[in-house]
């Protein structure tokens, strides 16, 4: 009985100790995060699109971090997604299609000789992206825009095109290989399938 | 062969097939001039130049063409005479395959030299001269990316330097160009290694060479000496090894020292020059000649003849490899540099550029097919061969699992792709493909990153502005509710009928009260800052006339000063009181029109929306979808009623203003408004008749037959629409017809161009038309037939427009 | 003909593949199994057949069951290096069905859960070899008497090798007896220079033929440094570890302890410092790290073969090792080109 007894005094006492350390190594070596929803926020693509049924990027932050899911942000797509599960470590699901699909990225382009100058796409742009002024035309900084889309619906006479930013020499780069299996040559990736089965 | 200099070690390395000697069989090669020269405009690194010739000019041999476009940039000139033949995106030599802007010369074959400018007394000019003499003839570093060189040396004039390493080694297999070129023009080369000394004044020169070279090594001891130079410029031979030609491995093997992460041999005081560079530099600064030629080494299985060319830039490949016989079913890769970090070429239209140092043109026998990537069995034979001491299985194992923050933790961007892991890779791991991918992902995520937080601070800046638009305004509501009242009470009172005019007085009257005062002390400073001004302007022409240099320059920056509050007290004044409205609503019918254009566009609204709750309905299946549809219908007459009225409205006024106006001038502004005004209305029915068109379709894809949609009037009013476009468009016609008159009376209408114009119209309705319909074929199979014959209808309507419009373009090309 | 478009390089170093690799490192194993073969029967080589055949299917079922190229896989020999490095570890003596059971083990468990080839954390082999010594003790530390001491021409007859592995129940009889290591830690009490007196199994001609077996290990592995499949730093580390505790406590207690000559030349000294630790895949990855990771070996080995409950440690001390390798890892990265100090740990965000 004694030997018990000392045993689990004996554990008391250490967990006691290892606690104090514990807490100690808390206090003494804290790091100071930002906030959940700031880091949150810091890795959604602040598009502003609303896609997510949010208005704007953070208010959404705000509701990830109330536990709404994580795959909502179309303009991030898998790998907002994947860094949105790494940082809350959940599991990275795939994006949800009903808040809009991920596409390749894009910028809005005003046909300038159509515009009627109504400024109806300036008061939407969340981002103030849009040039112009009431009866002249209008004209998008393509350096400014996110491609958010909230631009084309108010311009009555639809001169707002969303145009795919294309790949120059200066932004192209080497796919990921496709790994272990295949054969580096002039495919392109899509139509690379792996030497399954049939391989000699 | 003895070294000059002690040679250090540099970890790894690899001893790959050296294929040098194939390509040094023949002497230099000259081929002839190809049909046209493709000059790219971003031969270097950095900003693309920027043209200075137009299609059409012409061009003598050597005479600039494109002049650098920012810090990072270059000059380019033309490599022979001839005539800009094009200035067009082609094919050039990028790994990736893409086009890019290029100037294309057309060569006389004539080869008639601009006049030129050399320096021969460069050791009396001032470095700074020499420099940009440098940089305006497009030299650049010839051994790696295309550095510009004068912004190289540049560094050297802020620090200490303590070696000039001068980059011969030319490590990588296959390449003779470096080899071949000190062979050549040795003594043009150690001319150019002096001029670079004068610039740099550098402690010590090193040559660095590989040992294989024993030729090129001979004939440069020999020049060296006869000049008596072997005491100042050292050789250092070092041992074959890939990449002894890096320049970080070269800096390491003859100084011990590491150009830390991240930074520039600049920053250890040391410059890296390659030896064509050197030449390049004497050609400029002696001959007097541009950078507009170089030695390429022409080699591989597929060729009959490797060997080095003397060859200008902008030369096709695909006439080099004719001109070194090349069997192109031989041919299985094209390679753009040497076998190691060369990048594979698709296009053999691609041109020689300023960086090219070699076209390998290997079968399939010699550059086999690499085999299928295996797992990596972490063998550490690529840790061996990295010579920046790198782990490259880790970094394989980052890179491809995503895993970037640990990829740059174990140094991925102090890779320098050189290949040498890839090399000895038992499971044939494209490891360099790997790691780029990881860097360019890397990049673009940071890229992004940064673009996110600006798109985030505009956001948050739009936020707050709006805040305090909507808190000055209601500041400001709160001001004019006690003084003014009454005008409240008049914008709840006023006859909705004249709104408009209501609001733009109220706005005035509301305002005046508020702001009286302020626009009242604004004037008066006003008033003083342009007296002011008057005076200073007095006393700078005095000042001008008796020529008091250092007091011109005084006023004058008063005079600015003044300019720039007059300007504000300006600005300013026009904020606190608008310039008053009500004369622009001085046409009623204007008001009229306006209104009714609101109206239309709340119509409009409604329709939208209701169309929107539509389609939730019918998402949902929900019961209240006729009621819905039924509402859609009479909302819609309302939409096109108010829009015809509206039409009705704006010819009025047309007309109206058409009968007041009397003078030409004054027709004419009025016209051009009218003009506008009715583009505008078009534009506003052409919207409404593609929403018209897509309620059609959509009615069509939800099955409904073609009678339910006569019933439900759309196409009647789409016919309607069309009608009232018509008629838009012709009075515009009209219009524009009047206008031209009033403005240019000699000027004749043209009535010509306006059918080309309609001709063009119905053209492109046809093809927008056909366009759609093929949509909807893909939509609904089942009517796929029906909707075949539609399409061929359309298909002819659309020819027989395009013949119309062709006859039409025709004869007035005739006229 | 169409172009290729490959990033570089664009050259390969001929021939030497991962295959290739494979095969070299079965070929160094030659030497060894010549000599135990030689010594102790024809056991050992049966072993390996067995060996190789259990692999390979265990291999092509679950890379069918993976849904991944069965003959791409099966071509990189790696299967039949484990195998064989099993085939060679088991006693000569063990039942057929325990040598297939450790191989399906280490393919399976080992190796192919883990995502096959260059993914398991632990060397298969010595998964294997730990998993039958753990349930199948009794088998697994009897080893054949060499031929001279057993002094019976009969141990080393292909019959004899036959039935002792294919019989229903593990012979136990007066041909085997236990390792000179596993006789060493069960003197029970005795002296040193006793119990090499007097016991059987630690009779000069027993012992020499464990120097034989090791000093074939040894130069197997001598060519495979020679044709740079390993690097020095893991083995030299191991044997010098190993050597410098046998040393240590010999000095202290010359009476108890085996010389450091008996630890090297004894059990799997050689063949767990050249063939086992030197697997890639499970081992540190750089060669500060292969230093510490053989350096731990030994010293684990010594341990274990002294106060710990089996005669032999290799397998346990390479497994112990394989747990570390990734944190060796992260603290011995070399200093890379361009930078002061090598990187330490896994601290993210000094990076930059
Ligand atoms: S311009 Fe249009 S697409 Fe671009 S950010 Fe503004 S609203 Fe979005
Ligand atoms: S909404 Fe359309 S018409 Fe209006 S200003 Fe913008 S681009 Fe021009
Ligand atoms: S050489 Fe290839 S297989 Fe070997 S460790 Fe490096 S990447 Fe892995
Ligand atoms: S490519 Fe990069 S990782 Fe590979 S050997 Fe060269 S420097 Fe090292």
């Amino acid at each position: 009985m004694t030997t018990i007894l000392i045993a689990v005094g004996i554990l008391l006492v250490l967990s006691l100790i290892f606690g104090a350390i514990l807490g100690f190594a808390n206090v003494r070596f804290h790091v100071e995060g930002d906030p959940i929803v700031a880091q949150i926020d810091a890795i959604l693509p602040q598009t502003q699109c609303g896609q997510c049924g949010h208005p704007g990027c953070r208010p959404y932050a705000e509701a990830i971090a109330n536990g709404e899911a994580i795959n909502h942000c179309p303009p991030g797509g898998q790998a907002t997604i994947q860094a949105l599960a790494d940082l809350l470590d959940v599991e990275a699901i795939p994006l949800d299609g009903d808040h809009g699909e991920e596409t390749a990225k894009r910028v809005a382009v005003i046909r300038e000789d159509e515009c009627i100058g109504c400024t109806k796409c300036i008061q939407a742009c969340p981002v103030d992206a849009i040039l112009g002024a009431a009866k002249q035309m209008h004209t998008v900084i393509a350096d400014e825009c996110t491609g958010c889309d909230l631009c084309i619906d108010p311009c009555p006479v639809d001169c707002i095109d969303m145009v795919e930013i294309g790949v120059t020499t200066k932004t192209w780069s080497w796919d990921k290989p496709v790994g272990p299996m295949s054969r580096p040559g002039n495919l392109i990736a899509s139509d690379r399938q792996p030497l399954m089965e049939a391989s000699h | 062969m003895p070294s000059d200099v002690t040679v250090f070690e540099f970890h790894g390395g690899i001893h790959p097939e050296q294929n040098k000697t194939q390509s040094l069989q023949l002497p230099l090669g000259n081929p002839k001039l190809p049909d046209e020269l493709v000059l790219p405009l971003g031969q270097h690194i950095g900003q693309m130049s920027r043209p200075l010739v137009k299609v059409g000019d012409r061009v003598l041999k050597g005479q600039t063409i494109a002049i650098n476009n920012g810090f990072l940039s270059s000059f380019l000139h033309a490599p022979t005479s001839g005539r800009i033949s094009a200035i067009e995106e082609r094919a050039i030599a990028h790994p990736s395959g893409l086009s890019d802007l290029c100037i294309i010369i057309e060569p006389d074959n004539k080869e008639t030299w601009c006049e030129l400018r050399p320096m021969p007394l460069w050791q009396e000019s001032t470095k700074t001269d020499v420099l940009t003499y440098l940089a305006e003839m497009g030299i650049v570093g010839m051994g790696g990316a295309g550095f510009p060189t004068q912004v190289k040396l540049q560094g050297a004039q802020k620090n200490d330097l303590d070696y000039l390493i001068i980059n011969a080694a030319e490590c990588e297999p296959y390449i003779t160009a470096d080899d071949m070129l000190i062979r050549e023009k040795t003594s043009h080369l150690v001319q150019g290694i002096q001029i670079l000394q004068f610039l740099v004044e550098a402690n010590n020169v090193i040559i660095g060479i590989e040992d294989n070279k024993e030729k090129a090594i001979e004939l440069l001891q020999n020049e060296l000496r006869v000049r008596q130079l072997d005491k100042q410029i050292k050789i250092a031979v070092v041992p074959t090894k890939y990449p002894s030609g890096g320049e970080k491995q070269l800096i390491q093997l003859l100084t011990d020292r590491e150009v830390p992460s991240g930074k520039h041999p600049i920053d250890i005081g040391i410059i890296c020059q390659n030896v064509g560079t050197c030449s390049a530099i004497y050609d400029a600064v002696v001959l007097g000649q541009p950078l507009i030629s170089r030695i390429t080494t022409l080699t591989g299985a597929a060729l009959e003849h490797p060997q080095n060319v003397e060859v200008l830039l902008g030369t096709p490949i695909e006439h080099l490899l004719n001109y070194a016989g090349c069997d192109h079913s031989q041919l299985q890769r094209l390679i753009m540099g040497g076998p190691m970090m060369g990048f594979t070429l698709e296009n053999q239209q691609a041109p020689i550029i300023k960086t090219t140092n070699c076209i390998l043109a290997g079968s399939a026998k010699e550059l086999p097919q690499p085999e299928p990537e295996q797992a990596c069995i972490r063998c550490g034979m690529c840790e061996q061969a990295c010579p920046a001491s790198l782990l490259p299985q880790q970094l394989l194992w980052f890179t491809k699992s995503q895993e970037f923050e640990k990829a740059e933790h174990y140094n991925l961007f102090d890779c320098i792709e050189c290949g040498a892991c890839s090399y000895v890779c038992p499971s044939s791991i494209p490891l360099v493909q790997y790691y780029r991918h990881g860097k360019s992902a890397i990049r673009e995520a940071r890229d992004a990153t940064i673009k996110s937080d600006h798109a985030k601070l505009r956001f948050e800046a739009r936020k707050a502005r709006q805040e305090a638009e909507a808190a000055e305004k209601e500041a400001k509501r709160l001001a004019r509710k006690k003084p003014a009242p009454k005008a409240d009470k008049a914008k709840v009172d006023a006859p909705t009928n004249d709104v408009t005019t209501a609001k733009a007085d109220n706005a005035n009257k509301a305002e005046k009260p508020a702001n009286n005062e302020a626009s009242k002390k604004l004037k008066i400073d006003l008033a003083i800052a342009k007296a002011k001004m008057k005076k200073l302007e007095k006393a700078l022409t005095a000042a001008q006339e008796e020529t008091r240099t250092e007091e011109i320059n005084q006023l004058q920056t008063e005079v600015n000063e003044q300019k720039n509050t007059i300007q504000q007290l300006e600005d300013e004044l026009t904020k606190v009181a608008p310039p008053a409205k009500v004369t622009k609503v001085a046409n009623p019918n204007e008001a009229g029109v306006k209104q009714l254009k609101i109206d239309a566009a709340i119509a409009k609204a409604s329709v939208k929306k209701l169309e929107k709750a539509i389609k939730k309905a019918e998402d949902i299946n929900a019961p209240e979808l006729e009621t819905l549809k039924s509402q859609l219908t009479p909302a819609i007459l309302r939409a096109n009623e108010l829009e015809k009225s509206l039409a009705s409205a704006q010819e009025a006024a047309a007309k109206s203003s058409d009968s007041t106006a009397t003078q030409a001038e004054e027709l004419s502004e009025q016209a051009k408004a009218d003009t506008k005004k009715l583009k505008i209305d078009i534009a506003i029915a052409n919207a409404a008749i593609k929403k018209a068109k897509k309620n059609i379709d959509a009615m069509k894809a939800e099955g409904q037959d073609d009678a339910a949609i006569d019933a439900s009037g759309l196409p009647q009013k789409l016919a309607e629409h069309e009608a009232n476009i018509t008629g838009l468009q012709q009075k515009l016609t009209d219009l524009t017809a009047t206008d031209s008159k009033t403005e240019k009376p000699s000027a004749e209408v043209n009535p010509l161009a306006d059918k080309i114009k309609k001709q063009k119209i119905a053209v492109a309705l046809a093809k927008a038309q056909i366009s759609k319909l093929t949509k909807r074929m893909e939509k609904e199979p089942e009517k796929a037939a029906e909707i075949q014959l539609e399409i061929e209808a359309k298909q002819a309507a659309q020819t027989t427009a395009e013949t119309e419009l062709a006859q039409l373009l025709n004869t007035q090309e005739k006229n | 003909m169409a172009l290729l478009r490959i990033t570089s390089p664009h050259t390969q170093r001929a021939g030497r593949k991962t295959s290739w690799v494979m095969l070299m490192v079965i070929a160094a194993t030659i030497p060894g199994l010549v000599v135990q073969t030689a010594l102790f029967g024809w056991g050992t080589l049966i072993n390996i057949l067995i060996a190789v055949a259990a692999a390979l299917v265990s291999e092509a079922i679950i890379l069918k069951m993976r849904q991944r190229s069965i003959g791409f896989f099966l071509k990189d020999y790696s299967a039949v290096l484990t195998a064989v490095l099993l085939g060679l570890a088991l006693p000569p003596s063990v039942p057929w069905w325990l040598t297939v059971t450790a191989v399906s083990f280490a393919i399976i468990f080992a190796k192919q859960v883990y995502g096959g080839l260059g993914n398991n954390p632990f060397n298969p082999a010595m998964v294997g070899y730990a998993i039958v010594l753990v349930s199948f003790p009794v088998p697994m530390t009897q080893w054949l008497g060499s031929a001279d001491v057993v002094a019976t021409q009969d141990t080393l007859s292909f019959v004899h090798s036959i039935a002792a592995i294919f019989s229903s129940a593990p012979v136990i009889d007066g041909y085997t007896m236990a390792t000179p290591l596993d006789a060493f830690k069960h003197k029970e009490g005795l002296m040193s220079s006793e119990a090499f007196a007097s016991v059987e199994a630690l009779s000069s001609g027993n012992l020499s033929s464990w120097f034989y077996v090791n000093m074939a290990y040894l130069a197997g592995g001598l060519a495979l440094l020679y044709f740079r499949i390993i690097t020095w730093h893991t083995p030299v580390a191991l044997l010098g570890a190993l050597a410098v505790m046998a040393s240590l406590f010999y000095m202290i207690d010359a009476s108890n302890a085996a010389t450091p000559y008996f630890h090297l030349t004894t059990g799997a000294a050689m063949f767990g410092a050249f063939f086992i630790a030197t697997d890639p895949v499970s081992s540190c990855t750089s060669n500060k790290g292969k230093l510490f990771y053989g350096c731990g070996i030994g010293v684990l080995i010594f341990i274990i073969r002294t106060w710990g409950g089996y005669p032999d440690a290799v397998a346990f001390a390479v497994l112990l090792m394989n747990f570390a390798a990734p944190f060796i890892d992260y603290y011995s990265q070399p200093r890379a080109y361009g930078h002061k100090k090598a990187k330490k740990g896994l601290k993210i965000g000094d990076s930059q």
